[in-house]
């Protein structure tokens, strides 16, 4: 298999258990699932569907107990925590419904962090996270701090964090769920935007049902099962 | 990302940290500032000390012994041991003399009579008056600014000739030159045929405050019933020990001590008070390094206790960051960067604050702080850092990153 036609992600048979002392509680029971490079994926459930437990596994946050994760071929699911961390910074985009950007640092530090962490050097850093600033328009709001930005802001300057290192995928929890309607809309329209772009593999985890709408494919997740997985147009 | 990467990195970090919580840090370091401030003083105080304490004892000089009626630590010999002993005369210091021969310098010495000494209209009081013989020059090492030490002829003639220290000289003579002139000592007069260089003090004693008379003479005009000392000076200080025995067996003699009867007399030796000195000064050492280590405990404890603050509230900060890419190491070395920083912040302000202590202690003993005193007190700030930092730093480290993501 070539490098266009292998699956970006192969997920098979994933059980996922937490042990609460008194009882084991099983959140993912064997999850089959299979994302190629470019799509648009919506993971939407009610709440203790699981949903949440997949995206950890997804982010490369967690390992699931048995099963296997293969992410851009690599095997994912024997790895420690430094390969862990490793994979993160090069492999996935965070964008969370709170933002988690640096209080005290601008836009710009924030965006050249997971940069930092790959070892790229202050000028070569400075220069790309400049440009993706530029690119979620924020261009003139490079040395602003967080608390000098409205909530769309925040989450635009986190979008661009989540761009620097050029990961395989965009994964975004509730990415606007702290914003109001048109704040929401505007960043939707971004995603929309990096999607038609084609370099970006983007998976949306939400339980708002016109914010899954957006996407191109909804995977419906109950129970620790896949419930439904199709295709869909937007509106 | 490299491990040097990984430290500056951290550093900006802690620094950032560390700034916006600036009164925190501060109050935190006060037990570092008391530990690096005691650290300092006790060090600056031993310096200081020991410095001018080896300084003076050096006049005595490492190959001298001191044959006197009395040790100079004897204080802790009981009082009616002390009190009969005889005094050593001059005759006796002679047939040791004779009994040694000529293989080391020998002088006898009669030392520390206050007198009055007179030129013209000058006078001064509270002059030391030494005696000895020529030999005494070579064994204390004089150097002379003008003139010559008395030879021994003019000791065995009893001449009414004497040496000046400095300060003797300056106070009689400012105009002229003394030698060849009259002074008056208690009254009787002396010819100065010579001069001193400056010596210094010796434990607090000047050294310059002195004159010098052949000992025959001194005897005579001031000391009918003197009590003598012996110094004896051995060149080759490998065989110390054997050669004090030798002396211990001669002067037994001169004494006549029947066998198994104990000394009468002491051989003092610069070492002896060098011991003394090394055993008060490891006692301030002990005691100063107490208080420093109990300081630094509980200091670091302060800073153990913000440490574990400033990773509970940063929770979130720690997940995000490990979501984005940190590796276990960078945060541990970013939380432990930050204790360290910490500390070294208290180590610097402590330093600032024994610097600007130092001219009061300095008025009571010679101190100063050395570039050594600074280095060890910020090497031992930077140490309780790491020490106090690393189990907060490690509990940073292994947080999971989904459950620090999901605090509040």
């Amino acid at each position: 298999m070539t490098a266009e036609t292998q699956p970006l992600i192969k997920i098979e048979s994933v059980y996922k258990s937490y042990d609460m002392g008194a009882e084991i509680v099983h959140a993912l029971r064997g999850i089959n699932l299979t994302i190629t490079r470019g799509e648009y994926v919506a993971i939407m459930g009610p709440s203790g569907s699981g949903k949440s437990t997949l995206m950890n596994i997804l982010g490369c946050l967690d390992t699931p107990t048995s099963g296997s994760f293969i992410l851009n071929g690599k095997q994912v699911s024997e790895m420690d925590d430094n390969e862990l961390a490793d994979i993160r910074n090069q492999e996935i985009g965070f964008v969370f419904q709170t933002f988690n950007l640096l209080p005290r640092s601008t836009s710009l530090r924030n965006v050249e962090l997971p940069m930092i962490y790959a070892g790229i050097d202050a000028e070569e850093r400075r220069q790309i996270a400049k440009q993706a600033l530029i690119s979620v328009g924020l261009g003139e709001r490079i040395n602003h701090k967080p608390n000098e930005l409205s909530g769309g802001q925040c989450q635009r300057v986190a979008i661009a964090r989540a761009l620097v290192n050029n990961p395989s995928i965009l994964l975004a929890d509730e990415p606007t769920g702290n914003l109001d309607t048109p704040t929401g809309d505007e960043i939707m329209l971004l995603f929309d935007k990096l999607h038609a772009s084609g370099r970006n593999t983007i998976i949306l985890v939400t339980h708002e049902e016109d914010i899954a709408q957006r996407a191109r494919r909804i995977v419906r997740i109950r129970d620790g099962l896949i419930a439904s997985d199709e295709s869909n147009i937007p509106k | 990302m490299k491990l040097h990467q990984e430290i500056s990195q951290s550093f900006f970090i802690s620094l950032d940290a560390i700034y916006a919580n600036k009164m925190r840090a501060v109050l935190t370091t006060l037990g570092i500032i008391i530990g690096v401030v005691t650290v300092s003083l006790m060090n600056m105080a031993i310096d200081g000390v020991s410095n001018s304490f080896i300084r003076s004892i050096s006049v005595l000089g490492s190959d001298t012994l001191y044959i006197e009626k009395n040790g100079w630590l004897d204080f802790q010999l009981e009082w009616w041991k002390r009190r009969g002993r005889r005094d050593i005369t001059l005759r006796q210091s002679r047939k040791f003399m004779e009994l040694m021969g000529n293989q080391f310098l020998i002088s006898p010495y009669v030392s520390h009579q206050i007198c009055t000494v007179e030129y013209n209209s000058e006078k001064i009081s509270g002059v030391f008056m030494e005696g000895a013989i020529a030999e005494s020059a070579v064994i204390n090492n004089f150097e002379f600014s003008q003139g010559r030490f008395y030879d021994n002829n003019e000791v065995e003639g009893e001449r009414p000739v004497c040496i000046l220290g400095n300060d003797t000289v300056e106070a009689l003579f400012k105009h002229e030159s003394p030698i060849g002139k009259r002074v008056k000592i208690n009254g009787i007069n002396y010819e100065v045929i010579g001069t001193l260089k400056e010596r210094g003090t010796f434990m607090g004693f000047s050294m310059d405050n002195v004159i010098y008379l052949p000992i025959t003479r001194m005897l005579n005009d001031f000391a009918r019933h003197p009590n003598v000392g012996i110094s004896v000076q051995i060149k080759d200080l490998t065989q110390v020990d054997e050669l004090t025995e030798e002396i211990r067996g001669a002067m037994r003699r001169v004494r006549q001590i029947p066998p198994g009867e104990p000394d009468d007399f002491a051989i003092n030796k610069q070492e002896v008070l060098l011991n003394t000195f090394n055993r008060v000064s490891g006692v301030i050492a002990s005691v100063g390094l107490f208080i420093t280590a109990l300081s630094l405990f509980v200091g670091g404890i302060g800073v153990m206790n913000i440490m574990f603050v400033s990773v509970s509230e940063r929770t979130k900060e720690i997940g995000l960051r490990k979501a984005i890419g940190a590796r276990r190491r960078t945060i541990l070395l970013q939380f432990l960067s930050e204790s360290i920083l910490i500390c070294l912040i208290g180590g610097c302000i402590g330093i600032l604050i024994a610097c600007s202590l130092s001219p009061i202690v300095n008025h009571y003993i010679p101190a100063s702080i050395s570039i050594k005193t600074i280095l060890f007190a910020l090497v031992i700030a930077a140490f309780v850092g790491v020490i106090s930092g690393y189990i907060p730093a490690w509990k940073a480290a292994s947080m999971n990153p989904v459950d620090a993501l999901r605090k509040e």
